[in-house]
């Protein structure tokens, strides 16, 4: 079991390294095959560690694998090992499962690329990547998979190199990343300076007995991660990257921007829960962000006009919600919506990505209208995973975001003021993404002629991920079917070995608080209503009415439609004063001084030896001179002496 | 008394050969004067006790290496020297004023540093030819033969440089 | 015998005269011959002082460099021989061949 748990990562690592090196020597066939086989093989294993797990008493529920010794030096010591957990076994699972379904996607949308076998390469290196994050057990290997997914991010947003768009997109998000990073690493080496250990397991078991004393440490790393956090995931104010990583195939905004990598922020949070809850000013902190983050990037998401975009602030704002629930140390609600968000983000993107295809590339919903008959099987899944997000009941969705509204409410750590944002953005939510419903399939078309001609619902290796990952989109949720509606809360029991909690919670007496959770999932229920009729009154009934409040309110809509000027703002701020920085670095410290010095040096010699020829003058008695006068400084050197 | 008076003589006469060696024109005028010296010298290696150096020195120096030189300027036929010492201002004077500057630091070296006794007799026991010939193939042999095999080396390399070339 | 200092001063003086000598002459014979005074004054040193601390070292040495100078005699006028056969002049300014 041990060896099959440490091969999970390492069969994308394997197929990763056969397609790069063989770069366009094999057949296309063949490259998809081997990539797509070695993630399934990494589900499978995953399958059949999960089932060993589930064998295991609940106290004891960890499997830990240990490859060898890394770095040794002195009172530091950091090993590759693996710890296979509850909640490492529902990160795998995802990330290797929708992996999976994400490859066989990609095999038909990108089979008329030039860069097949680079595409990939890069995603099974991701996998790779991803993989590691989520089992190291501790935390500098998690960094290394948290920067190995960077790499492949920036890789693979960049995958049209011939487009500068495309390669400054990938530049933005390495970069913006990287800043995150700074926060992530000084978090880990207060953490090693703290509890002198990197292991998750012992900083748990650590922190209980550190954390009277030392709050303040406590949050200061749990504030320094953070940050790496709303780097790596996107919130406010380091999730500029996401929308403009759009630029990337949509495979890889399915994989990387909606299902995985983005979410690695969540699951580090979820990690070190134990630190967090004993920090309660970072978990307000974390609350707040994400709460804030929800609303916001809903809020642009209304007026959006590429299909893709919308999404993207839709990921960032459903990234919120996991932070919110993460906030008031409901962890276990965030894995759970990080897990349905997944599937049905992820159905959602490529469903996306199926209209695109059918549309010869076109992305902007203006230009669409009418696909509802011409694209069945894409509008079917489509409108199931838009029923997912908003919220609507019997969906995977509502029960992990009505979750999260609840604990938000009723968790000793939530506010009803988190609720509310929740529930107002919940609103939003389903607002936009019906909107986007609406103008992709319904009313009248405006698709240009040309487009017209060539379109055809994609093929059945598009097809087939997208029916199976609506399929998971509506019977994922009931694995964590709270206790209110019948079910076990099985989800949430699972993950308690892998979670702390907040000090005083006695496991929540739901019994007189039956009444609240019942009120809250109606009040969610009516949420999503509000925004589906609102979506249909502006889209359907009355198509002109959006212009005519756009021209009303004309200052809100060019704020939203430019993302709050926040990309400009940045440059203004942040990125003009850098790139004048370098450039004085450039042109003054390296060409003037380094340089200059150099070459200087250089010149100084070729001068002297130029001198110092001229004493070489050929006459024997100028020699003879200096012989002499050597020899009378010689003596009067000895004489003094 | 004796002894200073002689003494005072034989540098005399050495210091005034010397320099006349230094400024005359003709080679072979020099030359002459340099025999002088060393004759001089020789005088005052006997003053110093020891005959056989004395002898070796008018033998060697005085008596081979001098005729040598002769030999050599007369079959270059050299004329009268005209062009001399040199007549820029700098040589001359650059190189007077360095050996003014080694006179006085070796001058200050000998006054400085031993005891001013004042003449001292001639040792008798001193100088025997016995005694030195015992140290030289004792003590030193092998700087000895390896100067017999420099003499070797400077005859080949004499004869060979100086011989006429049979091609031309 | 003098004090020893009278000889390490005459030999001061002939050395000096030598070096002088060396520097003021372009004759190379000449100059050859002030080198001989020098080597001289050297000679006379070490005879000095070996009669001064009665040892026998210092006469060795003088036999040593009597023997070197005669062989450097030797190979010097040579040289000069040589060099005259080509340039048909003693003057050591005309050898200046190996200018920068």
């Amino acid at each position: 079991m041990n060896i099959m748990i440490s091969l999970i990562p390492l069969y994308p690592l394997l197929g990763f390294l056969i397609i790069f090196l063989t770069n366009k020597r094999l057949p296309k066939s063949i490259v998809g095959f081997l990539a797509c086989g070695s993630v399934l093989l990494s589900f499978i294993s995953a399958v059949f560690a999960f089932i060993t797990l589930l064998s295991i008493p609940p106290e004891s529920r960890v499997i830990g694998v240990k490859l060898f010794d890394w770095i040794i030096s002195g009172s530091f010591s950091s090993s590759i090992s693996f710890a296979f957990d509850p909640l490492s076994a529902v990160m795998v699972l995802v990330v290797s499962g929708v992996g999976f379904l994400i490859h066989v996607y990609s095999i038909g949308y990108m089979s008329h690329d030039g860069g097949y076998s680079r595409f990939f390469a890069y995603l099974n290196l991701f996998t790779f990547s991803m993989l590691v994050l989520v089992l190291a057990d501790n935390v500098l290997l998690m960094f290394v998979g948290w920067e190995g997914v960077g790499l492949c991010s920036y890789l693979l947003i960049g995958f049209w190199f011939h487009k500068k768009s495309a390669t400054d997109a990938g530049k933005k998000a390495f970069i913006v990343n990287r800043i995150g990073d700074f926060g992530f690493l000084l978090g880990t080496m207060l953490i090693f300076w703290t509890f002198g250990t990197l292991n998750f397991a012992e900083i748990s078991q650590a922190a209980t007995y550190l954390a009277h004393a030392n709050t303040g440490i406590m949050t200061t790393i749990a504030l320094l991660l953070f940050i790496g956090a709303t780097g790596k995931s996107a919130q406010l104010p380091l999730y500029v990257w996401l929308p403009d990583a759009m630029e990337g195939p949509t495979p890889v905004s399915a994989l990387i921007h909606a299902a995985t990598m983005v979410t690695a922020g969540v699951y580090m949070v979820a990690r070190l829960s134990a630190l967090y809850v004993l920090a309660p000013a970072a978990l307000l902190v974390v609350a707040i962000v994400g709460a804030l983050t929800a609303l916001y990037a809903a809020s642009i998401g209304l007026v959006q006009n590429d299909i893709k975009r919308v999404l993207a602030y839709s990921t960032i704002s459903q990234l919120g919600y996991m932070f919110l629930a993460c906030g008031v140390a409901a962890f276990s609600s965030g894995i759970f919506h990080l897990m349905t968000h997944a599937f049905f983000k992820a159905l959602l993107f490529l469903g996306a990505g199926s209209v695109i295809h059918a549309l010869s590339g076109e992305q902007d919903m203006r230009r669409m209208g009418g696909l509802k008959n011409r694209l069945p099987h894409t509008y079917r899944v489509l409108l199931i995973g838009t029923l997912a997000i908003a919220g609507i009941p019997l969906l995977a969705g509502f029960f992990s975001k009505d979750e999260i509204l609840y604990k938000a409410f009723s968790s000793p750590a939530g506010h009803p003021i988190f609720w509310l944002l929740g529930l107002l953005a919940a609103i939003l939510t389903a607002f936009y993404m019906f909107r986007l419903l609406y103008l992709t399939f319904y009313g009248k078309s405006n698709i240009a002629h040309e487009v017209e001609h060539h379109l055809h619902e994609s093929p059945k290796v598009m097809l087939v991920p997208l029916y199976v990952l609506a399929f998971l989109s509506i019977i994922g949720g009931y694995i964590g079917l709270p206790h209110a509606l019948g079910g076990g809360a099985w989800f949430e029991r699972f993950l308690e070995p892998s979670i702390a909690h907040i000090g005083h919670e006695g496991h929540s007496a739901d019994v007189h608080q039956l009444s609240t959770e019942y009120l809250l999932m109606l009040s969610s229920i009516v949420a999503a209503l509000i925004g589906i009729f609102f979506a249909h009154r502006f889209y359907i009934k009355d198509p002109a009415k959006p212009a005519a409040i756009a021209t009303k309110l004309a200052g809100s809509y060019r704020l939203l439609l430019n993302k709050y000027y926040v990309d400009e703002i940045y440059d203004y701020l942040v990125v003009k004063p850098l790139y004048v920085l370098s450039l004085i670095f450039w042109k003054i410290f390296d060409i003037r001084i380094i340089d200059g010095s150099a070459n200087g040096i250089a010149r100084f010699f070729g001068n002297l030896s130029y001198k110092m020829r001229l004493a070489q003058s050929g006459i024997i008695r100028n020699y003879a001179l200096y012989f002499a006068l050597g020899v009378a400084v010689l003596f009067g050197y000895l004489i003094l002496r | 008394m004796m002894a200073m008076v002689i003494f005072y003589i034989l540098a005399a006469v050495m210091v005034v050969s010397g320099l006349m060696v230094v400024t005359r024109k003709n080679a072979i005028v020099a030359a002459l004067f340099l025999v002088v010296a060393m004759t001089a010298l020789a005088g005052l290696f006997v003053q110093l006790g020891s005959l056989f150096v004395a002898a070796l020195q008018i033998i060697v120096y005085a008596g081979a290496v001098m005729v040598l030189f002769l030999f050599v300027i007369m079959l270059l036929n050299l004329k009268k020297d005209e062009f001399g010492f040199d007549s820029r201002l700098f040589q001359r004077l650059f190189g007077a004023i360095i050996g003014a500057l080694i006179l006085i630091q070796l001058w200050l070296i000998a006054t400085g540093y031993f005891p001013q006794k004042g003449p001292q007799p001639i040792d008798p026991e001193f100088g025997d030819a016995a005694l030195l010939s015992k140290k030289l193939f004792i003590q030193f042999l092998y700087p000895f033969e390896i100067v017999s095999v420099l003499l070797l080396a400077a005859i080949i390399g004499a004869v060979i440089m100086a011989g006429k070339k049979s091609e031309e | 015998m003098a004090p020893l200092t009278h000889y390490l001063v005459l030999s001061s003086i002939m050395f000096a005269i030598g070096v002088w000598g060396v520097l003021r002459n372009r004759n190379a014979l000449i100059i050859f011959m002030c080198i001989e005074l020098m080597l001289n004054a050297a000679n006379l040193s070490l005879m000095a002082f070996s009669s001064y601390l009665k040892d026998y070292t210092g006469q060795v040495l003088v036999f040593m460099v009597m023997a070197v100078a005669a062989a450097e005699v030797a190979v010097g006028l040579a040289i000069i021989i040589s060099i005259f056969r080509h340039k048909e002049s003693v003057n050591v300014d005309n050898v200046n061949v190996m200018k920068w």
